[in-house]
């Protein structure tokens, strides 16, 4: 797919994809997947199951490497360095793209330090200033007046909205620039989507938030952005609400209509 | 609509929904061909009808808005589906106004004759049933381009709508002719102009029709364009 088809004028992408082919052993996954990814917005990422939104969101931290089977071909370009080839550290790469997934995985180990394990990983931070840390990645993630005075009880105690919302504190803790979410809201009730979607809108305005979601509702709600993707094509990306209200493609159009199938 | 959503339902729910607008349409087009021949006839019984069919379309204009509410809540739809109900929200609202300007006409037809005017006194019945014909025409052709989408019909609508333009102002020239030949007529005559506005309205509403339809089926929104304009902005 051309380039400049699926390239709305962004003026400084924080990522870029150039051509990039992924694949599951023998199995073509991604195919040629060209786009460019706006600086602190919120793109959102739909299609039917299997289409590759959750592979494409597990190139951007290289996720798929825990799987010899699995690779990547192409480039992915964050501030201009191919996270793809690099030499870089894995674990670097995920300290500045962070991921959230579809079920809450707090560690097994109080909220606290399921905020400050991450952090210990890439800074040595004092007591107080940790303190600070958690203190912040907690309110950012709008879950600070409900643990403030459970610090030391396990994050397994929290509801599934609480434990998504420290999942994301956990992941912004150690302040990366990109946010990857995938599904977050997909085992939640509507409150706490609500509650992470409000949260999402804030983020942006510090980070590159990336999101797949089943719920089109969702994506249409709150993202800047939307790509939608079959059977490994990028098939359009473009504004939101241009893409729900008008959206160039007949195949995009039936989709979001619910004419697919 | 060809394709078909995955829910049957939604599908049953968006074409029943359009054929009421049609419903609705068909019953105000009735209204104004009523209106008019209760004028050129000078029949009051005529009159009563359209203000009687009046209350009907009022009260669908409402159940359709209650129904697409419904459809948006339960919904949510997007796109095209979305175009249409929004355009058929204007549709709805533009019919209404025709029912309305038919209303006008049939109370004026009654006012006349319970003041005892004549039907003998001068004026240009033939004009206004020729300016009448044309605004009809263009609904008619309006609701026939939104039953089916078809743009090209929009179109032709947009283009054909100066021409009762120009009849209204041919019209108005002769009113002000008469009233100044005879005094008599001043009254009379100043009814026959609300008369004819109120038609040239009927042709602006179907002009509005015509317009939601490009935007259904294009996604574009040509008001305030020359039909020229337009033209180019669809093609």
């Amino acid at each position: 797919m051309d380039a400049h088809v699926n390239s709305p004028a962004i003026v400084a992408p924080k990522v870029s994809v150039r051509d990039l082919n992924f694949y599951y052993g023998s199995f073509h996954a991604l195919k040629h997947i060209n786009l460019d990814i706006p600086e602190k917005k919120v793109t959102a990422f739909i299609g039917p199951s299997g289409c590759g939104k959750s592979t494409l969101l597990r190139c951007f931290n290289r996720m798929y490497a825990l799987y010899p089977e699995q690779r990547a071909e192409g480039q992915i370009m964050l501030d201009g360095e191919n996270i793809l080839q690099s030499k870089l550290d894995v674990s670097l790469i995920r300290a500045k793209v962070g991921m959230v997934f579809q079920k809450p995985t707090p560690f097994p180990m109080s909220i606290y330090d399921n905020i400050a394990f991450g952090v210990k990983l890439f800074e040595t931070l004092p007591r107080v200033e940790m303190d600070e840390r958690v203190e912040w990645a907690l309110k950012k993630a709008a879950l600070w007046t409900e643990v403030k005075d459970k610090l030391n009880q396990s994050g397994a105690s929290l509801s599934g909205g609480q434990q998504q919302r420290l999942c994301i504190a956990r992941g912004i803790a150690i302040k990366p620039e990109v946010l990857l979410l995938d599904e977050p809201c997909s085992a939640l009730d509507p409150i706490s989507t609500g509650k992470i979607e409000e949260l999402i809108h804030e983020l942006k305005s510090d980070y590159t938030v990336l999101i797949v979601t089943h719920n089109m509702q969702q994506a249409a709600r709150c993202s800047d952005f939307t790509a939608y993707m079959y059977l490994g094509d990028l098939i359009e990306f473009g504004p939101t609400s241009d893409l729900f209200m008008k959206p160039k493609k007949k195949d995009t159009e039936d989709y979001i209509t619910g004419r697919f199938g | 609509m060809v394709d078909k959503h995955l829910s049957t339902q939604f599908d049953a729910e968006l074409s029943g929904i359009s054929t009421r607008v049609l419903e609705m349409g068909g019953l105000v087009e009735s209204q104004v061909v009523q209106a008019i021949a209760s004028l050129t006839q000078f029949n009051g019984d005529l009159a009563s009808t359209v203000l009687k069919v009046e209350e009907q379309v009022n009260a669908m204009e409402m159940e359709i808005d209650r129904d697409l509410s419904s459809i948006i809540a339960r919904r949510q739809p997007t796109a095209r589906d979305l175009r249409l109900l929004i355009a058929i929200s204007k549709a709805i609202a533009n019919l209404g106004r025709v029912g309305d300007e038919a209303a006008r006409v049939a109370r004026t037809v009654q006012r006349l004759m319970n003041s005892g005017v004549s039907s003998r006194l001068r004026l240009p019945m033939a004009d206004l049933a020729f300016e009448a014909d044309l605004a009809t025409a263009q609904l008619r052709k309006a609701l026939d381009a939104f039953a089916r989408l078809d743009v090209e019909r929009a179109l032709e609508v947009l283009k054909q709508d100066d021409q009762i333009d120009k009849e209204f102002d041919g019209l108005m020239r002769k009113l002000i002719t008469y009233m100044m030949e005879d005094p008599r007529t001043i009254s009379s005559s100043i009814d026959m102009i609300f008369v004819a506005k109120a038609i040239e309205r009927v042709g602006d509403h179907a002009k509005n029709l015509a317009e939601v339809i490009i935007y259904v089926v294009k996604g574009t929104d040509v008001r305030h364009n020359t039909p020229e304009a337009v033209e180019t902005m669809v093609r």
